[in-house]
């Protein structure tokens, strides 16, 4: 077994799939820290990756084309978005209670329109969302295609949580964001419309958990199963607070929960003795003593989970 | 539309949140090329018309009830419960183990036993997330949902491994001791005597929330933490001490379906999170009484969507859409009353000063 562990062939092999499994987590990641940033907690992000995987699948497989697939995720993300936001931010509903909401929806939802649109094509295969080569770096002996030929979503999240760094610690918008946050009065107090960041916020934290459940769908197995998001939004939820709240600290938490991830399914793969529940259980179990040893050494953002009321 | 009219209306809410969902099902329904008049008829009267159909009903309303009270307390009192499913599971392995090993003993006491066994496995379960939420402020919701998915694992490792029954086709224990086995409260059906104990539970913490000191203590704390610790209520232990009996009640649940029902621990139960149980506590806005209304309708809605199936071919999934609904515009007029819009906050004052 070790000649196996300790072969290229199987360290690459691990680590593309480290970073398969990582990618949908970004997204999911990157979903509560932007939600978070603005004050919401995204309980619903479990819901919209949901949602997105299955209308990713149902798009994609009508059309014939991923890509399509995954903009009709997009679409759903921003609805989903809007949701959350007319919920938490217009009516100021509990957001725990808006996100269990959102899941539960998603669910009974994505499981009856699957059995009515796909009926017998439940087995069926999607259509293939190629991956990218960087050119010449993908040449690069055993790097060259661990980093450099990867499903064109991985590109994109890494892209986002650069674009999100900027935008969050570099530009006057971002500060509004981490503003309505932390002093939402402050904002106000300044002449922008709090509600409206919040909006903005919602609705690409709904685009990009859609994201990350198209990528489950569509990018990675090529089928849709009842509940396949299987708990990664809440393990973005875990995610956010591993990373500091800082888009860059989410895609190191996740890949900590994608190598994990990926371990687990390997080790099912050799007879070790260790029943596979026990495995599968991995990380799950991580992300109970993450957050058990991570909360309360980390600062959250200060009007995290209170609603807003504007001044009269 | 004045005050009162509209004090009356939010007091309607679940009614016609239900009839809203009901609506938007009807949608569905007409989506999977069926009439909705025809499937909620089918529904209807595969749920209540023959002894099969009450029979069926009940049996899925037992468990919703039990896990209906657990969730009901746990979010009185503000702590979010949503790893009921889990807790379900542990308490069907509590009580299938207090079936298997214990023998030779009297039906009360083994009863009894098993309940208990149920009650301190799910118990205990819930306690990890409740301990963490009350002394270092984590978020129960992110730590029930993991709970529920290591639960749900190590239900089917103990059906498939240790407890597994020899040369079974399928991951399942041996019949747990007769002397373990709720009797049949209705004959010539399967109702048994847990229904009698889910709503005796319903009963008693309708009591303790309205006549007990330790209800008003929920209550409040489920207002108003912060107030409650000013005023001297050890909030920690409380979030601790509700923690522990909310889990036990949904381990009667996962209890009382193996002990009544199953007779068997199986490698897997038919609850997802037990995501019912919040549709029903959010429905009967956390009254006990409610919950016994709620988890008898969305008892009806799955047997009978059972039959439905049969006869019309729409999926039984229409149930938990129906349901998901069901929380949303529950949820939406909970937050109505606070909302104030410009528009809205004009007319009440030009009200007050008319």
């Amino acid at each position: 077994m070790w000649e196996i562990i300790s072969s290229t062939s199987f360290l690459v092999d691990f680590a593309v799939a480290v970073i398969r499994m990582t990618t949908p987590l970004i997204f999911a990641g990157l979903a509560c820290v932007i939600a978070e940033r603005c004050g919401i907690f995204n309980i619903g992000a479990e819901g919209m990756m949901l949602a997105g995987a299955f209308v990713g699948a149902v798009g994609a497989h009508f059309t014939g084309s991923a890509w399509i697939g995954i903009s009709f995720a997009c679409i759903l993300g921003i609805f989903l978005g809007l949701l959350l936001a007319g919920l938490t931010v217009t009516l100021r509903a509990n957001q725990m209670v808006s996100g269990v909401t959102i899941n539960i929806l998603s669910l009974g939802l994505t499981s009856f329109l699957f059995r009515i649109i796909m009926g017998s094509a439940t087995t069926q295969i999607l259509p293939e969302l190629e991956t990218w080569s960087v050119p010449f770096l993908v040449k690069i002996p055993i790097l060259g295609p661990i980093l450099f030929k990867q499903s064109p979503l991985s590109y994109i999240s890494y892209a986002i949580a650069i674009l999100l760094t900027i935008t969050f610690f570099k530009m006057t918008w971002g500060l509004s964001i981490r503003a309505a946050g932390e002093h939402p009065r402050a904002v106000e107090t300044a002449g922008i419309n709090v509600f409206l960041v919040k909006y903005i916020c919602l609705v690409f934290s709904g685009i990009f958990a859609s994201l990350g459940g198209a990528f489950l769908s569509v990018g990675m197995v090529r089928y849709f199963t009842e509940n396949m998001s299987a708990g990664r939004g809440f393990i973005g939820l875990t995610i956010v607070i591993m990373g500091k709240w800082h888009p860059m600290g989410a895609v190191l938490a996740a890949c900590v929960f994608g190598a994990v991830d990926a371990f687990q399914l390997r080790m099912q793969a050799f007879d070790l003795g260790i029943p596979y529940h026990f495995l599968i259980m991995l990380p799950y179990i991580c992300g109970m003593v993450a957050i058990a040893g991570v909360v309360g050494r980390t600062q959250e953002p200060a009007w995290l989970g209170k609603p807003y009321q504007k001044e009269d | 539309m004045n005050l009162t009219w509209r004090r009356i209306v939010l007091s309607l809410s679940p009614i016609w949140a239900v009839l809203t969902s009901l609506l938007l099902g009807a949608g569905l329904i007409i989506a999977a090329g069926a009439n909705p008049i025809t499937a909620y008829y089918a529904i209807f009267m595969g749920a209540f018309s023959d002894i099969w159909g009450i029979n069926s009903t009940l049996l899925k309303t037992i468990p919703l009830m039990f896990a209906g009270v657990a969730v009901a307390l746990a979010f009185k009192g503000g702590y979010f419960n949503i790893g009921i499913g889990g807790q379900i599971f542990l308490g069907g392995i509590g009580a299938a183990l207090a079936g298997l090993y214990l023998k030779g003993l009297p039906p009360v006491l083994h009863i009894f036993l098993a309940f208990l066994a149920g009650f301190i496995t799910g118990g205990v379960w819930s306690l990890v997330p409740g301990y963490l939420k009350a002394a270092r402020g984590v978020n129960e919701i992110i730590t029930c949902i993991f709970m529920h998915f290591i639960a749900y694992y190590f239900l089917e490792y103990m059906a498939s491994g240790p407890l597994m029954e020899l040369g079974a086709p399928a991951p399942m224990s041996p019949e747990i001791a007769k002397s373990a086995q709720l009797p049949i409260i209705i004959p010539n059906t399967d109702v048994h005597l847990g229904l009698i104990f889910a709503m005796a539970l319903a009963v008693i913490l309708q009591v303790v929330f309205k006549k007990t000191t330790i209800g008003y203590q929920i209550t409040a704390t489920g207002l108003n933490p912060t107030a409650c610790r000013y005023a001297g209520m050890n909030t920690v232990r409380n979030i601790i001490i509700l923690s522990f009996v909310s889990g036990g009640l949904a381990g009667m649940a996962g209890a009382s379906e193996i002990m009544g029902l199953k007779h068997r621990l199986f490698g897997s139960m038919p609850f997802l999170y037990g995501l019912e149980a919040i549709a029903i506590v959010f429905l009967a806005k956390t009254n006990p009484i409610g919950v016994m209304i709620g988890s008898l309708f969305l008892g009806a809605l799955r047997s009978g969507a059972e039959m439905m199936q049969r006869s019309i071919g729409v999926p039984t999934d229409l149930a938990r859409a129906i349901e998901g609904f069901v929380i949303l515009f529950v949820a939406i007029s909970i937050a109505l009353p606070q909302w104030r819009p410009d528009w809205f906050k004009e007319r009440i004052d030009s009200e007050k000063i008319n």
